[in-house]
């Protein structure tokens, strides 16, 4: 069974958020990129238990970016994965990154795609259904735990209010979140190895993206805390009433 | 052409943000001249289906099938894929929500869609369709155009007041073709939190941190939450450290909420914490340290000892409830 699992780079969590070229550019000077958290911590350590407990025979990783992704794809090779992949390509627009994936994944039949829940810098959390979609494979979004036997997949994933577990046979495209695996932090072994470990340059497919950032904000400024006394929690319970009107 | 909605529901009844959807569609096809179509799937009663006239909806296409009781993103897309055809819809709105997440990107690579996910606005049709959703977890906004012929767009619920208006929906049916391969899938066992209001939905929320101390002083906060009708969250040492669930944990790495009251007990209110509540209408921050980070991204602030201020917060809350009886 191969695995492929899909890595997005994002800005660290402490990042300071600015733009640049008149709000039209996310400013990238000084930040510190990372492996989406989704995707390292639950997505690529599960695939990772799954081929160390002998049910899947490879693990790919893969990622949509130029070559400033390298070092972060670098990284998620040095916590395990056989190989990786970059598409060459640059964007902001889910349906076309997806589209890139779903182009290679076509060519190698990947039985499980694994990618996270959410990447952190455009919060989009669409880009593995639209992967399913196109592969047209059976998709199972927010995942908290992931079992193969032999041909079928076990998934608990998240419902409005609570968590269903479901049963597939795969092909399966699976989004994962918290609760899959526990995070790692790769080793010396693991960062050595990771520098021999192929790392595939593939051409864009042609596809045109359908939507753009035309520009950012930045959301306005908290105009001031106002304290209240904790003695006087009438007080406000009556700000909540009559001046924020949200009780 | 026209704009479809899907109309999710809970074993037949609409919540209220399948409303504010039909209402964000209507508002969205007024601008475009064209009518609201809503779609339904499965089992559901006439009375309920026309009531979503009351938000705006012209039509109602109901694909009565008892086989989409079950959500399952593969046939719904299918159906809204048949939906899209019939109408010659050019906006498909769905919810950003776990449902929506799943069912409208698989139809937007099926009909070679642009989409924005989680849009916190309406589209500004002056110079192509831009729509605004948060970004970078909440630190920003980005307006977003589709090009595509079909745009498909996924609401934010809480973005918008819903307002009941007159009016009752049309209901036609429509039959879509499935096939064994639309329901691979088996759903094998639901655990609800029954009674709760979920997390994701609630206007006002209660979330303790590791101020806390320990999972045995949540009952200050439990009650807290019920004197006001809250649901409860927490931070993420919290939930790691098995005090509280983890489906109420919030942040960069949990659920995102935007309610309209947060109140913060015992949490610093590190940056990856705000990720997930910083959309929220108003936040009370409570927390013993006057430096607490979190205070910079309040509207109220009281310094002092959760164990000691929550109970008076709780039977001050309790007695203005009486009062407004
Ligand atoms: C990649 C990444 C992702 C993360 N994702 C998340 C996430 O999704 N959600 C999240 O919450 N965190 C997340 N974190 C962790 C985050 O950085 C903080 O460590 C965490 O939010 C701190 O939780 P806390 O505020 O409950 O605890 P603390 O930081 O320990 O704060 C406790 C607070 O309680 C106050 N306090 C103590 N006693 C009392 C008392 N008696 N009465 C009142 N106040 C009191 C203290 O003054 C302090 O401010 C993430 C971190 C990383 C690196
Ligand atoms: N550029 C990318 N390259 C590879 N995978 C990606 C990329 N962008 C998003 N993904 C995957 O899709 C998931 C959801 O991302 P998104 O839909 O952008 O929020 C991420 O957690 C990744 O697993």
């Amino acid at each position: 069974m191969k695995i492929l699992v899909c890595i997005s780079q994002v800005p660290d969590t402490t990042t300071k958020i600015a733009f640049a070229d008149n709000n039209t550019h996310f400013n990238t000077q000084g930040v510190q990129f990372i492996i989406n958290p989704y995707d390292e911590w639950y997505a690529l350590v599960r695939a990772l238990e799954l081929k160390e407990a002998g049910v899947a025979t490879a693990v790919n990783l893969v990622t949509v970016g130029k070559a400033d992704a390298e070092p972060v794809i670098r990284k998620a090779l040095a916590l395990g994965g056989d190989e990786a992949i970059r598409i060459d390509t640059d964007s902001s627009d889910p349906y076309l990154v997806a589209a890139q994936i779903a182009a290679y994944a076509k060519t190698e039949n990947y039985d499980l795609v694994l990618c996270g829940k959410e990447s952190i810098d455009y919060n989009n959390g669409v880009t593995g259904a639209m992967l399913a979609g196109m592969l047209d494979m059976n998709y199972i979004g927010f995942a908290t735990k992931l079992d193969i036997d032999g041909n079928t997949a076990t998934v608990k994933r998240e419902i409005e209010g609570g968590e269903e577990t479901d049963v597939c046979a795969l092909p399966l495209v699976v989004s994962c979140q918290k609760g899959m695996s526990e995070a790692r932090i790769p080793n010396m072994r693991g960062i050595m190895a990771a520098r021999t470990k192929p790392l595939k340059v593939v051409a864009a497919a042609d596809v045109k993206p359908v939507s753009n950032i035309v520009s950012y904000e930045l959301p306005p400024a908290k105009t001031g805390v106002k304290m209240v006394s904790p003695e006087n929690m009438d007080e406000l319970v009556s700000m909540l009433h009559n001046e924020a009107k949200v009780i | 052409m026209s704009v479809i909605v899907l109309a999710e529901h809970t074993q037949g009844s609409f919540r209220k943000k399948t409303f504010e959807a039909v209402q964000y569609a209507a508002a969205i096809a007024k601008n475009l001249n064209t009518a609201v179509t809503a779609v339904a799937l499965g089992s559901v009663a006439d009375g309920e289906l026309q009531a979503l006239g009351q938000y705006g909806a012209t039509k109602v296409l109901h694909v009565a099938d008892a086989k989409l009781d079950n959500f399952n993103s593969r046939a719904y897309s299918k159906a809204l894929m048949a939906a899209v055809q019939k109408e010659d819809a050019k906006v498909v709105i769905a919810l950003h929500d776990v449902s929506g997440k799943a069912v409208a990107p698989r139809l937007a690579a099926n009909l070679n869609a642009g989409m924005v996910a989680g849009a916190v606005g309406y589209p500004d049709l002056s110079n192509g369709f831009v729509i605004k959703k948060a970004v970078f977890s909440g630190k920003a906004f980005a307006f977003v155009d589709i090009s595509s012929d079909i745009k498909v767009v996924t609401l934010m619920p809480n973005t918008f007041a819903v307002t009941k208006g007159e009016g009752a929906a049309s209901i036609e049916k429509l039959d879509v073709a499935f096939d064994e391969k639309d329901f691979g899938i088996t759903v094998k066992e639901v655990n609800k939190v029954t009674g709760a209001v979920p997390l994701t939905e609630a206007e006002l929320v209660v979330s303790g941190g590791r101020g806390m101390k320990g999972p045995e002083n949540w009952h200050v906060l439990e009650d807290l939450a019920s004197a006001l009708g809250a649901a409860l969250a927490c931070s993420r040492p919290v939930a790691d450290s098995h005090w509280r669930p983890h489906h109420e944990h919030v942040g960069q790495t949990g659920g995102t909420i935007r309610p309209n009251l947060y109140i913060a007990v015992g949490i610093s209110g590190a940056i990856q914490h705000l990720a997930g509540v910083n959309g929220s209408k108003t936040i009370v921050v409570i927390n013993k340290d006057p430096e607490a980070p979190f205070f910079k991204a309040a509207d109220y602030g009281i310094v002092g000892d959760a164990m000691e201020v929550i109970p008076r917060l709780t039977e001050a809350v309790k007695k203005f409830k009486e009062g407004h009886n």
